[in-house]
Order: C-alpha cells, then sequence, then structure tokens
C-alpha cells in the first residue's frame, strides 16, 4: 500500500487532481462573485467622488444613497495635453467613453498614455494618461457649479488615488478624497481621516500669478494656500502636495481649468 | 466526545498556537490596529484552518509523502483565495482594510503547522475540530491585542468612540505607540506572561545555567 502510494504514477496522479479540483474550485468561485466585487469597487470610487464633492456625509448616508447621490453628476472626457472637453465626434473615433471609461486601466497603454520625464514627473507616478474622466455638477449649458477631478501620486508606499473637487471657479478646493492607498494605518494612513481632509474645503490651488502655489505644511499651515501635514508621514504628506503640483500643472488639469472654466 | 472538547480547547490557553508556539506573529502585528479588521481576519484564518484541515485529512491516505508539503499549500492557498474573493464581495470595505493579509493567511505558519502536524495523522473530524481550535486559540489572542491597540492607540472600539481624543475635541490623547507594530510584540510578551504564571508548565527551562561569579577567578 505505502510503496503504492509513493510510487511515480500515483504522485502524478494525485498532484494532478488536487490541482484539477482547486483550479475549478478558485475559477468558479472568481466567475461568480465577479460582479458582486466590480460593483463594490464602483460604489467605492463613487462614494468617493462624492465624499470628495462634500456631498456624501457617512453619519446620514448610507451605501444605498450613493447611486441616487451619483447620478447628479455628469461624467465628461477631458483631452489632457489640448487642455479641453473632447467633442462626442473625438470620443467616438477613440471609441471612449466617459461613463465606462477606466483610466487606471489604461495607465500603462502607449496608445492611452505617456511616459513622464524625470522632471516632469513630480508625483513619481511614471505614466500620465492622455484622457481622464472628470465629473461635473452642472448649472446650465457649459456652467459648472463643481468639478471633480481624478489625482495620483507616490505617498510612502505606493501610489494614493483619489478625487479632487473643485468650485467653478478651478481654483477654491471643495474637497478632497482618497479610495485607493497603501500607507502606513494611523499615520499617511490619516489622509483618509475626515477630521484631516475637513481643512482642504476653501483653500485655494493658485497664486495671483495662475502658479500652484498649493503647500502641506510641517507644523500648522493656515494661510489659503496651506494645509496642515500629517504629524508623523513627512514622505506622506509631501506626497499629496506633489500629487496636487502635478494634476494642477501644466502636464495635469492646469491648461483645462484655464481653458474651460 | 470529550476527546473533541479536548481537541477544541486545548489551543485556547494551554497550547496557544501564538503564545505557546510563537507562530502567527506576523499577522497578529499587522492586522490588530483595529477591532473589526482583527475580528474578519480571525474569521478567516479560522475557516482556512479548519477546511484545509479537514481536506488535508481526507485525502491524507492517498498523499504521496514525496509531495505532501506542495499539496498542503496548494490546499490552503486555494481556500485563501475563495476567502479573499468572498470577502471582496460581501466585505469590501474590511476586505480593502485587510489588502495583503488575507492573502498572506497561506505563509501562516499556524495552518500549515496543523496540517502537516494534526491532520496528516488524524481522521477528518477530529482534523476538523483542531483547526477551528487553533483558530479560535489564534483569534482570542488577537483580539486582546486589537482591543487594547484601538482602545489606546486611537480611543475607540469597532469605529465607535470610548475615549475621546483631544484631536475630536475629547480628552484622551491617544498612544500613537499603540497603533505601530512594536506595541504588539509588548501586549503579545505581556499575555504570554500572564498565560506562562496561570501555567507554570510552559515555563522553558533555560538552555544553559549562568555559573556563579568567582571572586579570586583574575578572568578579567
Amino acid at each position: 500500500m505505502s510503496s503504492n502510494v509513493n510510487s511515480v504514477s500515483n504522485v502524478i496522479k494525485v498532484a494532478l487532481a488536487v490541482c484539477a479540483v482547486c483550479s475549478v474550485i478558485i475559477s468558479s468561485a472568481a466567475v461568480v462573485l465577479k460582479p458582486m466585487q466590480e460593483a463594490n469597487m464602483l460604489l467605492d470610487r463613487n462614494k468617493n467622488i462624492l465624499a470628495a464633492a462634500g456631498i456624501f456625509d457617512a453619519t446620514q448616508h448610507t451605501n444605498a444613497d450613493v447611486e441616487r447621490l451619483f447620478a447628479e453628476f455628469t461624467p465628461r472626457l477631458v483631452d489632457l495635453d489640448a487642455g479641453r472637453f473632447l467633442t462626442e465626434d473625438e470620443a467616438a473615433r477613440l471609441e471612449l467613453d466617459a461613463a465606462t471609461y477606466d483610466q487606471q486601466r489604461v495607465r500603462n497603454d502607449p496608445e492611452f498614455s505617456d511616459a513622464l520625464s524625470g522632471a516632469d514627473d513630480v508625483a513619481s507616478i511614471r505614466r500620465r494618461v492622455k484622457y481622464s474622466t472628470i465629473y461635473t455638477l452642472d448649472s446650465g449649458p457649459d456652467q459648472y457649479d463643481l468639478v471633480v477631478i481624478p489625482v495620483s501620486g507616490y505617498g510612502l508606499w505606493g501610489i494614493m488615488y483619489g478625487y479632487l473637487a473643485l468650485e467653478s471657479d478651478g481654483n477654491t478646493i471643495r474637497g478632497l478624497g482618497f479610495y485607493e492607498h497603501g500607507e502606513t494605518p494611523g499615520l499617511g494612513g490619516e489622509i483618509s481621516n475626515p477630521r484631516w481632509l475637513a481643512q482642504w474645503p476653501g483653500k485655494r490651488i493658485f497664486d495671483d500669478n495662475d502658479e500652484v502655489a498649493f503647500r502641506v505644511v510641517k507644523g500648522g499651515g493656515s494661510g489659503e494656500h496651506q494645509v496642515d501635514g500629517l504629524a508623523g508621514a513627512t514622505l506622506t504628506s509631501r506626497g499629496v502636495e506633489n500629487m496636487i503640483e502635478f494634476w494642477l500643472g501644466d502636464l495635469g488639469f492646469g491648461p483645462f481649468l484655464d481653458n474651460e472654466l | 466526545m470529550s476527546g473533541m472538547k479536548e481537541i477544541l480547547t486545548k489551543p485556547l490557553f494551554r497550547d496557544n498556537p501564538i503564545t505557546l508556539q510563537i507562530l502567527g506573529i506576523c499577522s497578529a502585528l499587522a492586522v490588530t490596529t483595529s477591532l473589526t479588521v482583527t475580528l474578519v481576519m480571525c474569521v478567516a484564518l479560522t475557516s482556512v484552518a479548519a477546511f484545509a484541515n479537514l481536506f488535508v485529512s481526507v485525502i491524507r491516505n492517498h498523499m504521496p509523502s514525496s509531495i505532501r508539503i506542495i499539496i498542503q499549500m496548494t490546499i490552503i492557498a486555494s481556500l485563501v483565495i475563495l476567502v479573499d474573493q468572498v470577502l471582496q464581495a460581501i466585505a469590501y470595505d474590511i476586505s480593502k482594510q485587510l489588502s495583503v493579509f488575507v492573502g498572506l493567511i497561506i505563509t501562516n505558519c499556524i495552518v500549515l503547522g496543523r496540517a502537516e502536524a494534526f491532520a496528516m495523522k488524524n481522521p477528518p473530524f477530529p482534523s476538523f475540530v483542531d483547526g477551528v481550535g487553533n483558530g479560535m486559540g489564534y483569534s482570542l489572542i488577537l483580539i486582546a491585542v486589537a482591543t487594547l491597540r484601538e482602545l489606546f492607540g486611537a480611543g475607540t472600539l469597532m469605529g465607535v468612540t470610548i475615549l475621546p481624543s483631544v484631536a475630536n475635541g475629547g480628552w484622551y490623547q491617544p498612544n500613537g505607540l499603540m497603533l505601530l507594530a512594536p506595541s504588539a510584540f509588548f501586549i503579545i510578551g505581556g499575555l504570554i506572561w500572564v498565560i506562562r504564571s496561570r501555567y507554570t508548565e510552559q515555563v522553558e527551562q533555560d538552555e544553559f545555567v549562568m555559573a556563579p561569579h568567582t571572586v579570586e577567578g583574575g578572568a578579567h
């Protein structure tokens, strides 16, 4: 019996059988659960956009409200190089749809993104997408109450992804929120703490010369271009500052905000 | 049935995988900053340990000894991926906070240790119970550590404020060390001390005895 169990043919048989059973179970689970997982990810991202815009309040709203609240926003595609909205014709030619376009997915696709050179890559994100989906609250044709732009930048452990909501002047911050980051819980991870994020609304990005003047300052930044950095998380704070500098700069949404708002 | 009860409860204090065998320390440090996250981690690890033991035990008589560890790892890894997928589907927020640590259950020594040490030699049902018992032993320590860390590190328990912190307008100054991994070492060390004072048979013998000072030795 024992020699039979340890024979080469039995080794191969058992190995194959275990692998086959395990892979069938794993793949069926992955397939069955995929729609739920994707719905969760989308919900989480949309909730974050609402939180950045100051519309979602965790004490008042639940996940069930996200869809209704989010329906008020219009997704629009922006051509970052040209600094303006993509027209419907252009979007159709590129086969892009604002509602379904996933810029994180095409981040490394040379057709949809450009490599950044060292000096340009302020936020250490290596590649920048050519087209980006932003979300607007419209008050009339070409009139925007609120613009929510995606931002990302390297923190201490990895790239932090979030949304920044701007008022109709394209300068005043309405709010910021991160939906994906790997910063240290309790230290850099406090970038998701509503209390820290609460100092962002009302701050301004650009100075009188239209340069990005926004800074994350150590030890109580209270100026109109400043927020207070996180204690014990210098590199994360710097990453957030670089992220704003890049995405509101010339390679980010700077030209778009000049042209369209 | 007293045998089953013994298998289930022995890993709680007398043969606790963390405090006696010092296994599974990595995740005990990593996920214990928040009690909610810890509870989910405990459920995940307990179910993986229990079912890994069960399946390993079911096929133990057909398992060639030359590839037994690989087969155990395949079963454990599959279960962990399954748990991770389920968490992403039904508890997305918590799965986000647990991030890589669910995946790291694969490398948790408790799971492989029990599969190799117990399930390879015992029938399926006792093996399953042993997995549950060891998962519970692990959970007990993690919950204790997480309670202390979240309470004193953030002033909350499961996100509910217990000690209003200064940052939120209260009086409690949170102990930042509690949120860092070293604090878990101190707490686990304290727990080991408490448990070994109660169960003195767990105290290990010194590996060697220091020789007494010799007054006129002149070695220095």
